[in-house]
């Protein structure tokens, strides 16, 4: 039961960071880029091992999130100078990306502490056990510290910057009239959705990334009509997605990471079954 | 053309040469005029005049392919405070999780600058923005709940919080109910009494009359622009409605494509 | 070498399987893509395949082995639930698309990877095999599934040969379609079935990662060759065939790298490729077109500053090397070479350091003045504009007005003797 914890935590802190941000990509109808970028990472990540040798250092995994920041910049280039369809452009991009990245886990199999399963979904029970050593002193898990690092830049970018993100969500039209600095909030989201996808990585995989920047918020967002507590219930159902998913995955002996994501998923299609607009399906613009 | 030359101090606007020739949008050509202070101006034209396009050229919203804008004397980008912009309600995300006194508080964000929040001061204006537009029982209403009436009404009280010296508002009276468009229009007047200019794209033409001291008329190039007595004329009307400038829309294409390399020279 | 020999001359039944196999899928994903593509479905494609895991894993569990019918009707059934998972949540919630294809995508695709892992623990589950469905491996085709594949191939290029003119109103003008009497949900329906078989069919050979690539890049580099949907549907399939048959070669070399990736990357470089390369829309060829365009704009410029010369003029005046590169700002050199160009095109002639217009040459450069002039007068008269105003847009515009436009100009004006400033319009028929 003391492997328990360290696990849950970890988990919860990687749905936890990813779902701060997940809940404007989702209001900003970013998912699949969310989806695109955490695919992106993999050959930085796949590189920055195999640079440093050995299970990651900082700077390398910062290469690794700028991987993820130029493909969304890549695929929005592709999209306005090359003319592409957006989904086209995002499809072409992280697919291509992602496959490099498979590859180069093929190939150096042997030389780096990655394989497919890793890529996938994950080794959290791992990557919680491994500690971080300082000063000859264990400090508790390397990916908890990590992610938790992760996890305060995230609940710091968005209490900072809460207003610019509120109206450039909203609005974008008017924060641009306004100069209320749009475009290096849409930036910003970019590089630390990349990062927070490097930092998940070795503990979720690089696939179920999406589900935690996606699904929590998006069933909060289904919970309730203020933006706070929006935020406030993302973090507990990935709070309950980290808890429940261990448990149940230890008892029939599956993937830790993939249960937790299944269980945020059922959370989901429980507030999808209430939400209000079940019973009224889409109708037209509201009257006058 | 028949612009009139404005004689006041500092126009409120002064638009120069203005082209925009950007993809999928409406072609708009040469437009050159200027708006004094404390007037309100329908814009009219057809569908796909750019209109639209216009008020985006001049905010900076478009890139445009020649001339510039002045506005109260300088250029855009040092007066943006004194600007108001209220888009078509459409271009909105109305299931946003917010409230109806938050969305006239982002009005005010422009003057924060970075890190710094809404002050007590900031609050109490939008609560009394909002009473204006007699919406101050629906400050904690989420906007989704609104009906469409309800929801242009809190832009204009929006709008109010700018506090602006130059306001755009496109289509403000789409799809609202007759009482809503009474408020709305007094409030227009209650803003240009106040000396602000009021630039409003304006699709029914029964109305201009009572509603515009100023019209300008637009169809991918400027038509007319001056007091609405003057210049809202049946032969400016003809010249507006009476047909697209094909042979325009076609040598701007062409002056695109060469540009950017698309067709054989 | 051998070995490339071995694939490329198809030596043995199983690298005829895998050429099979990964062309004729990169067919059928050619064809369906194109109009996954032109729907903007593209990214459901990639929600279908990786939706489509757990129902591999659930056939696998329900037959209680590895049997082709099970796992592939389970992924077909998982992934038909996945798209209709996403049409109910954007029905029935404020979720837009991008939120529900991520959400079956991800929620999916975890529950077969918790159903895979649990697989792996049962005595007959270890290497079923399964994790095959991931990236895919060719090589391990056998007669059975590139049967399926070809099925489906077929399926699809009848589809589309039967049913094209309906798919292509369904893909530009739906609301039409549905006016017209064609029943858009069926057909729609149709179309979901073929990328959904084509999903299926793809999953053994480059499996569910990556599959939607395979459907995306070889429509998308298609789009960028063509406007006309039967020459982009052809492509489609080419290219398609063309990222399979690299991809399987190159895992076959490669020895135990997995097809997927490098199927998916050979498409990647199709495509990279065509956004350069391609005739109307590559990178390269607009390039090259504004650089002749802007050769062609000098060139014009300097026929028109000689003949602006020579109209000034009572006699024919000697124009220079000098003056030329004066009024264009160019350097000396640059301005004979310029002056040569348009020698060579017959337009002006030269008399020592003296050049002058040909009669060709004039007629030409009376087009150009002529255009800019007229082009004063419809600014003028249609835009009201002002004398001042004109001259910057005549000079933009006086190089894309061609002959015909010019004529069109002229009669809508009503034929103008002179421009704004009361400047003569020349006449191309007159002498100089």
């Amino acid at each position: 039961m003391s492997d328990a914890l360290p696990v849950i935590l970890v988990g919860y802190l990687a749905a936890g960071a990813c779902s701060l941000l997940g809940c404007f990509l989702v209001l900003r109808r970013m998912g699949m880029m969310g989806d695109a970028i955490s695919h992106a990472v993999l050959p930085g990540i796949v590189v920055a091992f195999l640079l440093s040798g050995e299970r990651a250092a900082l700077p390398m995994l910062l290469g690794a999130g700028s991987v993820g920041f130029a493909a969304a910049v890549g695929i929005e280039l592709l999209h306005r100078r090359g003319r592409i369809a957006q989904d086209a452009s995002i499809g072409i991009v992280f697919t291509a990306l992602f496959a490099l990245g498979v590859l180069l886990v093929a190939r150096f199999a042997g030389q780096v502490d990655l394989d497919m399963d890793c890529v996938l979904h994950g080794e959290i029970a791992f990557a919680a056990l491994d500690p971080l050593v300082a000063g000859g002193r264990e400090l508790g898990p390397r990916a908890a510290w990590i992610l938790g690092a992760a996890f305060l830049a995230n609940l710091a970018f968005v209490l900072l910057f809460w207003k610019e993100l509120k109206l450039s969500t909203f609005d974008p039209t008017l924060a641009a009239v306004a100069g209320v600095g749009a475009a290096a909030v849409h930036y910003a989201l970019l590089g630390l959705t990349s990062l927070t996808a490097v930092a998940a990585f070795e503990s979720v995989g690089a696939v179920l990334v999406v589900a935690m920047l996606i699904v929590p918020a998006s069933a909060a967002y289904l919970m309730t009509e203020r933006l706070g507590t929006m935020l406030l219930l993302a973090q507990a159902v990935s709070l309950a997605s980290a808890v429940a998913g261990y448990f149940l995955a230890v008892r029939w002996n599956v993937s830790i990471a993939g249960m937790m994501v299944v269980v945020s998923g059922a959370i989901f299609a429980v507030a999808f079954a209430l939400n209000p607009r079940m019973r009224r399906p889409r109708a037209a613009a509201a009257p006058a | 053309m028949t612009a009139h030359v404005v004689s006041a101090a500092v126009p409120a606007l002064e638009v120069h040469d203005l082209s925009v020739a950007y993809r999928s949008q409406p072609v708009v050509w040469n437009v050159d005029f200027e708006l004094p202070p404390g007037v309100l101006c329908g814009v009219v034209g057809p569908n796909g005049a750019g209109k639209s396009t216009l008020f985006k050229a001049i905010l900076g919203l478009l890139p445009t392919a020649s001339g510039f804008v002045r506005v109260l004397g300088k250029g855009f980008e040092s007066q943006r405070l004194r600007v108001g912009y209220i888009p078509q309600r459409e271009s909105v995300d109305w299931d946003f999780p917010t409230d109806a006194l938050d969305v006239v508080l982002m009005g005010r964000y422009g003057r924060l600058g970075w890190f710094r929040r809404p002050s007590k001061a900031d609050r109490a204006l939008a609560m009394e923005c909002l009473e204006q537009v007699g919406m101050a029982d629906f400050a904690r209403r989420q906007i989704s709940q609104l009906s469409g009436g309800q929801q242009q009404r809190v832009f204009m009280a929006r709008a109010l919080a700018q506090q602006a010296d130059l306001y755009f508002l496109d289509e403000p009276f789409a799809g609202v109910d007759a009482a809503t468009e009474r408020s709305i229009i007094d409030l227009l007047r209650a803003l240009r009494d106040r000396g602000a200019t009021v630039l409003v794209i304006h699709h029914d033409l029964q109305s201009v009359a009572e509603y515009f001291d100023w019209i300008l008329m637009l169809n991918m190039r400027l038509v007319a622009c001056g007091p609405t007595a003057d210049t809202f004329t049946p032969e400016n009307l003809h010249r507006t409605y009476g047909g697209r400038l094909t042979l325009l829309a076609e040598a701007v294409e062409r002056l695109r494509a060469a540009r950017e390399g698309r067709t054989a020279s | 070498m051998d070995e490339l020999l071995r694939f490329v001359l198809l030596r043995d039944a199983n690298t005829v399987y895998v050429v099979a196999g990964t062309v004729l899928l990169g067919i059928a994903s050619g064809l369906v893509g194109t109009f996954a593509l032109l729907r903007r479905e593209s990214l459901v494609g990639d929600a279908l395949a990786h939706a489509a895991l757990p129902g591999v894993c659930a056939g696998f569990l329900l037959a209680g082995e590895r049997r082709l019918a099970a796992l592939l009707g389970g992924a077909l059934l998982a992934g038909w639930l996945g798209t209709q998972a996403i049409a109910l949540i954007q029905r029935r919630s404020k979720l837009k698309d991008d939120a529900a294809i991520g959400i079956v995508l991800s929620v999916f695709f975890a529950l077969g990877m918790v159903l895979l892992t649990y697989i792996q623990t049962l005595p007959t589950g270890a290497q079923a095999g399964l994790d095959k469905y991931l990236f895919g491996s060719a090589a391990s085709l056998v007669g059975r599934d590139v049967a399926v594949i070809g099925a489906v191939a077929a399926l699809a290029a009848g589809a589309v040969a039967l049913l094209y003119k309906e798919f292509k109103l369904l893909c530009f003008d739906a609301g039409l379609s549905a006016s017209l009497g064609f029943p858009r949900g069926l057909l729609e329906a149709v179309l979901m079935t073929l990328l959904a078989l084509t999903v299926v069919a793809g999953l053994q050979t480059v499996g569910a990662v990556l599959i939607s690539a395979l459907l995306i890049a070889p429509a998308a580099a298609a789009r960028l060759w063509t406007d006309r949907l039967p020459v982009m549907l052809a492509l489609a399939a080419a290219f398609g065939a063309a990222s399979g048959y690299v991809g399987a070669l190159f895992s076959s070399l490669g020895g135990s790298l997995p097809t997927g990736p490098l199927v998916v990357l050979s498409a990647a470089g199709i495509f990279c490729v065509s956004l350069v390369v391609a005739p109307e829309r590559g990178l390269a060829a607009r390039l090259l077109r504004r650089r002749r365009t802007n050769a062609r704009i000098r060139g014009e410029n300097a026929l028109k500053h000689i003949f602006l010369i020579e109209e000034h003029l009572a006699n024919p005046a000697l124009v220079s090397g000098e003056d030329v590169a004066a009024h264009h700002s160019v350097g000396v050199r640059d301005a004979l070479a310029m002056l040569e160009g348009l020698r060579r095109r017959g337009w002006v002639e030269r008399d020592g350091a003296a050049w002058s217009l040909t009669p060709e040459g004039s007629t030409e450069a009376r087009r150009i003045v002529a255009s800019h002039r007229v082009w004063e007068t419809y600014l003028a008269r249609e835009l009201a504009l002002p004398p001042d105003h004109l001259h910057r847009d005549a000079e933009d515009m006086e190089h894309v007005i061609d002959r015909d436009m010019l004529g069109r100009l002229d009669e809508e004006l009503g034929h103008p003797a002179r421009d704004p400033h009361g400047t003569r319009i020349p006449r191309p028929e007159e002498r100089p």
